[in-house]
């Protein structure tokens, strides 16, 4: 087993009164993909302000690579390769592709008061990149963000974050606004990065977009990890009535298929 | 201006063929207003007749244009970047009004007024860009806020100090030459400095990294600065060029008219916002041209003055404009529509 990249030590926040997170503890692999799941308002998005220095915890250390950090700010965590790609790619849907890509570390050419953006050269960067993770429809840096689909968009993103040297991807529901086909898209371009190395934590609700593509799997219940476990241990079922609050979804079938004879 | 076409109609990998140029300008912000500009200049050349193509009607709508420009190029920046700026009206009177009491009425070098007329206008976008971005109130207020502050405290202190609301200057040959000369009798010199303004922020807009910032604020605001940029600096730094804008305008027209009146400039707080609009900049922020935003102005400035050759009724001239805003945005939504279809080679044809 490889040393974690990222490790969590009994991580909590609470906010005036309540506790969104309790006593959080994980492990990130490079090369891996963490899933964590967890219906609405079970503290996910919390851990993702955690990871990416929106939010500092109010208890518990977080680890890179072994020493312990403290992220003041979210460019404290990209300093240490950690990205957030958001559901609906973090981008600039009136800007070029290129121009998207390398917002606010534009490569520059020329010198003095005439150093110009090179806006070729980051047009070609960010078409060769997001190719690299399988997206062979975009061929013009010129084009709008905003004329991508909502998976090419993720993989702007993805790509954008890669490039720039993340080594902890978090992904923020990716999946959630996007069809079949696109999903499927984006899972594909979530195993390219894992095979670049990079630890990607994949944070969703969808339980099988989950199990395609984790290796790893936590649960989240009202801001605690309700359940740990790696691929293969669980079932579908298992995992759905875990996320449901334990309450089992045959339960609420037996509930439904009553109320349907009714009417 | 020439920069930004060249730049546009550089083909990715093909060659160049006059479709694919003309098709590429249709995904370009300033599509529509070019032929907004067009349309309108070609309407009152027909009916405003010879006069109105000659050197005195174009210098008309060119001086016009020019003052306006002025205003209205960093104007459509900080709308680029998604916040508005009301505040203009009032900052032209301002500066202007400084001008006029600090070397006409004290007497003192014109230089010293020319330097604390543009300070006024730096302090108003200063404090406009602090309360924006520390506050988080929208734009339109914090700005509607010193527009009314300002043009208060530009009329109070005038009739402090001075007892009127009207202040006469004489200035030195070398200041009148710079800002308020007429070049061939009716050109004034403010459209050179129109020019240059436009030359520089266009530059800026399309060829640097803080374009890209720029285009980045307005375009999501809370990615850009996930994305390291300094979004509060930034626009602070675009108020403060948007009151150095207007201040140099209020410094032109006092050096012009010699002398300054504490009503000056509130005309500029829509007609600036019109030539942006028109000229192609969306409204909520993150897409727009200097290039579209100098098409606009020459618009709004040829509607202005061209209804004048046309013998008809002047009254008239607010309508035309008020349906003119309403076209040049539809066209303007429709050429954005346009450019956000743009899928080259497969497929789905725009």
């Amino acid at each position: 087993m490889t040393e974690p990249i990222l490790r969590l030590n009994d991580v909590s926040k609470s906010f005036v009164g309540t506790n969104a997170l309790q006593d959080i503890s994980l492990e990130v692999h490079p090369g891996k993909v963490l899933c964590l799941l967890g219906d609405n308002g079970a503290g996910k998005s919390t851990l993702i302000k955690i990871l990416s220095g929106f939010h500092a915890p109010t208890g518990g250390t977080i680890e890179v690579k072994g020493r312990p950090v403290v992220f003041r700010s979210p460019r404290d965590a990209s300093a240490y390769g950690i990205a957030t790609v958001h559901q609906f790619g973090g981008t600039f849907p009136l800007m070029s592709v290129g121009r998207s890509f390398f917002v606010g570390v534009e490569p520059t050419k020329g010198w003095g008061p005439f150093k110009r953006f090179d806006k070729r050269l980051a047009g070609e960067i960010a078409v060769r990149e997001m190719q690299s993770l399988g997206i062979t429809r975009v061929t013009d840096g010129k084009r709008l963000v905003g004329s991508l689909s909502g998976g090419e968009r993720q993989a702007l993103a993805i790509a954008r974050a890669v490039y720039f040297g993340a080594n902890v991807l978090i992904l923020d529901e990716p999946t959630a606004a996007l069809g079949v086909k696109e999903a499927s898209h984006v899972l594909r371009i979530i195993m390219q990065a894992r095979a670049k190395g990079v630890a990607v934590i994949f944070v969703t609700h969808n339980v099988l977009h989950a199990m395609m593509v984790g290796d790893h799997f936590a649960v989240l219940i009202h801001g605690r990890k309700a359940d740990d476990f790696r691929k293969g241990e669980r079932t579908r079922e298992q995992i759905t009535d875990l996320m449901a609050g334990g309450e089992a979804m045959a339960d609420l079938e037996a509930e439904l298929a009553e109320l349907e004879a009714s009417a | 201006m020439t920069v930004q076409i060249s730049g546009a109609a550089r083909p990715a990998a093909a060659g160049t063929s006059p479709a694919r140029s003309l098709r590429n300008l249709t995904y370009r912000p300033e599509a529509g207003a070019l032929i907004g500009t067009l349309g309108v200049f070609v309407f009152f050349a027909v009916f405003g007749g010879a006069n109105f193509v000659a050197a005195s009607g174009t210098a008309a709508w060119l001086n016009v244009a020019a003052e306006l420009g002025i205003i209205a190029v960093p104007v459509g920046l900080l709308m680029i970047a998604g916040e508005l700026d009301l505040s203009v009206g009032s900052v032209l009177a301002a500066s202007s009004m400084t001008l006029a009491i600090v070397s006409g009425y004290w007497g003192g070098p014109v230089i010293l007024g020319i330097v604390l007329a543009l300070g006024v206008g730096v302090a108003v976008g200063l404090l406009n860009g602090l309360i924006v971005t520390r506050t988080n109130v929208p734009s339109f207020v914090v700005t509607l806020a010193t527009l009314f502050g300002t043009a208060g405290l530009t009329l109070g202190l005038s009739r402090v100090i001075t007892g009127t609301t009207s202040v006469a200057i004489k200035p030195d040959p070398a200041s009148k030459a710079v800002f308020g000369t007429l070049v061939a009798g009716q050109f004034e010199v403010a459209i050179f400095w129109w020019l240059a303004v436009a030359l520089v922020v266009g530059w800026m807009l399309t060829m640097t990294k803080y374009g890209n910032w720029i285009l980045a604020v307005g375009g999501d605001k809370e990615s850009a600065r996930a994305a390291g940029i300094p979004t509060d600096r930034l626009k602070i730094a675009l108020y403060i060029g948007s009151g150095f804008g207007a201040a140099l305008v209020g410094v032109i027209q006092t050096i012009l008219y010699n002398g300054a009146q504490v009503a000056n400039g509130q005309s500029f707080v829509f007609n600036s916002i019109i030539a942006v609009v028109v000229g192609g900049v969306l409204l909520t922020g993150g897409y727009g041209s200097v290039v579209g935003v100098v098409l606009g102005t020459l618009t709004f400035a040829i509607v202005n003055q061209g209804i004048y050759y046309t013998g008809w009724n002047s009254d008239w001239a607010s309508f035309i404009l008020g349906v003119l805003i309403l076209a040049a945005v539809l066209m303007n939504n429709t050429f954005r529509r346009l450019a956000l279809s743009y899928a080259p080679r497969t497929g789905k044809k725009a």
